[in-house]
């Protein structure tokens, strides 16, 4: 499929401009562009058609099932596309006095006080943009609280296990502290003998994610818990797995000091191919002082931002955060209600049907009841038939369905990550699993079939060495002469052609 | 494009999948067949900067495969004389030849004495049957 | 109201296959006193009607009909219905980050192609897929200066968005980076100043047009930043480069910016994008996700994730970021409206941003309200003066359905009376007469 810059026609455009009758100012000739950027030109019908082709080469929650294990792909409800669209809500400047905001105010108030409830926790910042700027976030609160204390220089640790996402050392390395790695014991918990020899009065922390990556929930908690206290040290709760125990047990409950919840994953956020997220933190009252500003104040019913914080980590992004989520996320919390607990048991009780479908065909290392997800090994697989995870993945699309999470977590060797959210039929858990069980006797029987998948796509098997190496990032258009005439030329400098 | 898998007894090898050919009082060093295999097809070498000390058993670059990346380790200590600029134009050639043409860096020993800290093949080929 | 599907057979056939007899028994793991004992107490669930009358009723308590001359970082330009129509394609935007590329080539296509764009307006040669918004890219960028040189000073003008620079101030200690802001001189940065400070920097950060809507020499401060070995970083805004030089041809190392100028409502201050761009000689060091183009095992043109291995899901502790979850929705908005616009489109565009600006200085200056930095060039955002505290002349201009500025005594002392009026193209010739009206 062509480039929307390969479909560029000069003298073409989209959508016009108002023109007043008023003179244009001349821009000093040395800050003036030169030559016009090559931006495509097409008529508007080009242009929605373009995109709306690019859409059929793409697969989302509304085309089909998406178990992407750890990136929670639940059914996202048009109404809430609806609602982020009200004039009162899209139109609104961020930077408006607070008396015309009151409405946006109380919606973040509100939400703040339902991920109270959930978290069991005393404070929310909803300012993080994502769960990983959450535990950014998170981990300079950790700081700020020491520094506070006038530990900040002795605590220099932060705790993580070996089966954490990737963004939790990266967090700790942007936030200025050290990691200090902790194993997994031969049930999938963190090995509480390991993590006692590691744990002393230079640690900061714990980040743990409960369920673990491995979907499993660390039956060690309360003992991990106590070491941790037992040097004064805080607990950040990863809350990228909140979709298993909504309602059923709480951070707060277990001795967290601080969470983040993925507002886009538990709270249904359309991913949009990437983004965006929200990543809110809810903290204990000990950290509350520290939070970003602004702060939202509830006075009797007025709502109003308060900058006046003298202990604030300061901004770790504009405004109160991504407005837009909220209003999505919001607007699913209010359409369960407290059914939100039957959302959690329903997204444990899909996985585990999958699980018990499937653990005779593949691997499992750790045998027992998942939560909201579950790894799977294609090591048999590989042994016996030479498919890997990767073929198992490439396979399941000629299926007609998104693929797990595959390599992760890296202590799983070939991880299928399976996660089926709460939304789905038991028909369709049923079908995939199906199709799971046939891939395994086609790895038998065909495994070139296998290994050549897929085949029902719009494009075969990519090579991404090449793509490293060459590094095409950008459409070249010096090597395209027939839309270098379209775009390279001089700008057309008549004011208002 | 791939080269099939093979240790040569004239090496020293470290537990982390590099091996150093001593030349006098320098040394060749780079990546194992098993570590190349491990990774991947490399698509870059990060190397160290000519003049720079390296210590044992710390790293002195990274190679990278689209999946994966890797610290190379230093069996020895020692002061960089030589990187292969071959590699770093294409860094496949760990993967064709692990051994000759993918060498990655030369250097002046530091310290001649650790060599007898580093395993031979028979002590290598223990440490792969147990990965 | 709910989204669930299972009936209570379809319960019990998977209990009993799972071999448990009770939901409550799958939640054995969680020791008793970490169960939570009761319901979540929330309001009860709402129907769909309900929720749609709830959240008017939310919407509704919003102002939103004064006519609105806010900028300061966040403005009210048009959004095409083309934008939403191609926003609301459920297989854009119900999928996440293409990672299985054989899935994803519609997605992965829009980024490469909002790559192209960000780089053919900025004038770099790499882009990433998009960063949270215009203050957290500004401090990722900052990230990368310090890595690509070694240096842990950062300049920044005091002419940039304060939100940008508090952002850049909260990150700095976790990076190791000090911050240093230089002072403005009548409305813009000196140069001369710029290079004393940038001295042992590793980047310097300016805006332009900078916060109070002027014309910075660009080209200068720039060169300013290279003489003293240290990156130029620009913060621009999209929507100028159409009539302003792009800082790839000034000398900048990166161009960065907030994204919601092009294709995104104001919506409260997000969800947006900010945008990234670098010389290539940093592409290893760029945060976030970027997409290659590469050819499938037929031999045809295709689209892939690449460079993965600065990412925090291989590299771990030692990534470019912790950055996953990106904007690229908002980014793809971005795109499609540049796309409606085409390069006459967007040079119009500023045209008349800056004409309908022009117009209403010059109006608001024969009323008596004096531009604050009168002899210096603006875009489409200026300040004056009110000659009162400002808050108060905003009160008075909302009590005429005019929302007219931003008070600028919020983040510059000795600002108390100024107000930064920003002139989109959406505002017409008689809503900036009201204007007028509403302040004198």
């Amino acid at each position: 499929m062509k480039l929307i810059f390969e479909k560029s026609q000069p003298g073409r455009r989209g959508i016009g401009v108002p023109k007043p009758d008023l003179p244009v100012p001349e821009v000093p000739s040395e800050l003036a562009r030169k030559e016009a950027p090559r931006l495509p030109e097409l008529a508007e019908p080009e242009v929605l058609r373009h995109f709306t082709e690019l859409s059929t080469r793409n697969f989302g929650i509304d085309t089909g099932f998406y178990p992407l294990g750890s990136c929670t792909m639940k059914y996202n409800p048009r109404i809430n596309e609806r609602l982020v669209g009200l004039p009162g809500f899209a139109g609104l400047h961020p930077l408006v006095e607070d008396d015309a905001a009151q409405g946006a105010l109380e919606l973040e108030w509100r939400l703040q006080e339902i991920l109270l409830e959930v978290t069991g926790l005393d404070a929310v910042s909803l300012q993080p943009a994502a769960g990983s700027q959450g535990e950014l976030t998170g981990l300079m609160l950790f700081h700020a609280y020491f520094r506070d204390k006038g530990e900040d220089e002795q605590r220099r640790k932060i705790v993580i296990p070996d089966t954490a996402h990737g963004t939790n050392p990266a967090s700790v390395t942007m936030s200025g502290y050290e990691l200090t790695p902790v194993k997994t014991d031969a049930r999938g918990n963190i090995d509480v003998e390991d993590l006692r020899g590691k744990v002393d009065e230079h640690t900061a922390g714990l980040m743990l994610t409960n369920p673990s990556t491995l979907g499993l929930f660390d039956e060690n908690i309360e003992e991990i818990r106590d070491i941790f206290r037992s040097v004064d040290a805080l607990m950040y709760y990863d809350g990228a797995n909140l979709n298993a125990v909504c309602g059923i047990s709480r951070p707060g409950d277990m001795g967290f000091d601080v969470v983040h919840i993925n507002l886009h994953k538990t709270f249904s956020q359309p991913h949009g191919g990437g983004g965006p997220g929200g990543g809110p933190i809810a903290v204990r009252d000990i950290l509350e002082p520290f939070l970003p500003v602004p702060v939202i104040v509830n006075d009797s019913g007025t709502f109003r931002l308060d900058y006046d914080r003298p202990k604030t980590i300061g901004k770790v992004r504009a405004f109160t955060g991504p407005f837009g989520v909220f209003v999505r996320s919001y607007a699913f919390m209010r359409s369960y209600g407290p059914g939100l607990r039957e959302m959690s048991e329903v997204a444990v009780l899909n996985a585990n049907y999958m699980l018990a479908r499937l653990k005779n065909d593949y691997d499992l290392l750790y045998d027992r009841l998942c939560m909201h997800e579950f790894v799977l090994s294609a090591r048999n697989l590989k042994k016996e038939h030479g498919v890997n995870a990767l073929d198992v993945a490439k396979r399941l699309m000629d299926y007609g369905f998104h693929p797990p999470t595959v390599y992760f977590p890296l202590v799983v060797p070939e991880a299928l990550m399976i996660e089926p959210t709460e939304s789905e039929a038991k028909e369709t858990l049923d079908a995939f699993c199906d199709a799971m069980l046939a891939i395994a006797r086609e790895a038998a029987d065909e495994p070139e079939l296998v290994h050549d998948a897929p085949h029902s796509r719009p494009v075969k098997r990519l090579d991404e060495v090449r793509a490293a190496k060459e590094q095409i990032v950008r459409f070249r258009f010096e090597e395209h002469p027939a839309e270098q005439r379209a775009g390279d030329r001089e700008l057309e400098l008549q004011k208002g052609a | 494009m791939a080269s099939s898998e093979s240790y040569p007894d004239d090496l020293l090898y470290h537990p982390e999948h590099d091996w150093a050919r001593i030349e006098g009082d320098e040394a060749v060093l780079g990546v194992t067949w098993y570590a190349q295999d491990a990774l991947g097809e490399l698509v870059h070498y990060e190397p160290p900067d000519v003049g720079a000390t390296i210590g044992k058993n710390s790293s002195y670059g990274e190679v990278e495969s689209v999946k994966a990346v890797s610290d190379l380790v230093s069996p020895l200590s020692g002061e960089v004389l030589e990187v292969n600029q071959k590699v770093v134009d294409a860094p496949e050639t760990v993967n064709e030849d692990p051994y000759g043409d993918g060498w990655l860096i030369r250097i002046r020993l530091a310290n001649p004495d650790e060599q007898t800290q580093l395993l031979d093949l028979e002590a290598y080929r223990k440490v792969l049957e147990e990965a | 109201m709910s989204y669930l599907s299972l009936t209570a057979a379809d319960r019990d056939a998977m209990l009993a296959t799972i071999g448990v007899a009770s939901v409550d028994e799958l939640f054995r793991d969680i020791p008793p006193a970490m169960r939570y004992g009761r319901a979540l107490d929330v309001a009860p669930a709402l129907t769909e009607a309900e929720l749609q009358r709830h959240l008017e009723e939310l919407a509704g308590k919003n102002v939103v009909d004064e006519i609105c001359f806010l900028g300061a970082g966040i403005y009210d330009h048009y959004v095409p219905a083309v934008v939403d129509a191609v926003l609301q394609r459920g297989e854009l935007l119900t999928a996440y980050t293409p990672y299985q590329p054989e899935m994803s080539q519609g997605v992965l296509q829009a980024i490469f192609e909002y790559q192209t764009a960000v780089c053919e307006l900025t004038g770099m040669d790499v882009s990433n897929a998009s960063g949270y918004d215009g203050t957290t890219v500004a401090a990722d960028a900052c990230f990368v200066a310090k890595h690509a040189t070694g240096k842990s000073k950062i300049v920044v003008t005091e002419a940039t968005n304060p939100q940008v620079r508090q952002v850049v101030k909260t990150y700095a200690p976790g990076f190791g980076l000090e911050v240093v802001e230089v002072p403005h001189e009548g409305g813009t940065t000196d140069p001369a100043r710029l290079r004393d400070a940038a001295q042992g920097a590793a980047a310097v950060i300016f805006q332009q047009p900078n916060f109070f809507g002027i014309l910075e020499n660009a080209p200068e401060l720039a060169a300013a930043a290279n003489d003293a070995e240290a990156m130029p970083i620009a913060h621009v805004d999209l929507v100028s480069l159409g009539v302003l030089e792009a800082p790839g041809k000034y000398g900048c190392a990166m161009a960065i910016g907030e994204g919601q100028s092009a294709g995104n409502a104001m919506s409260y201050g997000g969800p947006h994008y900010g945008f990234l761009a670098a010389r290539s000689d940093l592409i290893r060091r760029l945060p976030g996700r970027i997409v290659g183009e590469t050819v499938d095992a037929a031999g045809d043109r295709g689209y892939v994730l690449t460079l993965q291995t600065r990412e925090q899901h291989i590299r771990r502790e030692k990534a470019t970021s912790n950055i996953t979850t990106n904007q690229t929705l908002l980014a793809l908005a971005g795109l499609v409206h540049l796309s409606l616009l085409g390069p006459r489109g967007l040079r119009e565009l500023g045209d008349t941003c800056m004409a309908l600006a022009a117009y209403a200085k010059e109006r608001l200056g024969a009323a008596g309200l004096e531009p604050v930095f009168s002899d210096k060039a603006t875009f489409k955002e200026f300040a004056i003066h009110t000659g009162r505290p400002a808050r108060d002349a905003l009160g008075d201009a909302r009590a005429k359905g005019v929302y007219a500025g931003y008070p600028l005594g919020r983040d510059y002392a000795g600002l108390d009376d100024a107000l930064l009026v920003a002139v989109t193209e959406k505002r017409t010739v008689e809503e900036i007469d009201r204007l007028v009206e509403a302040l004198s």
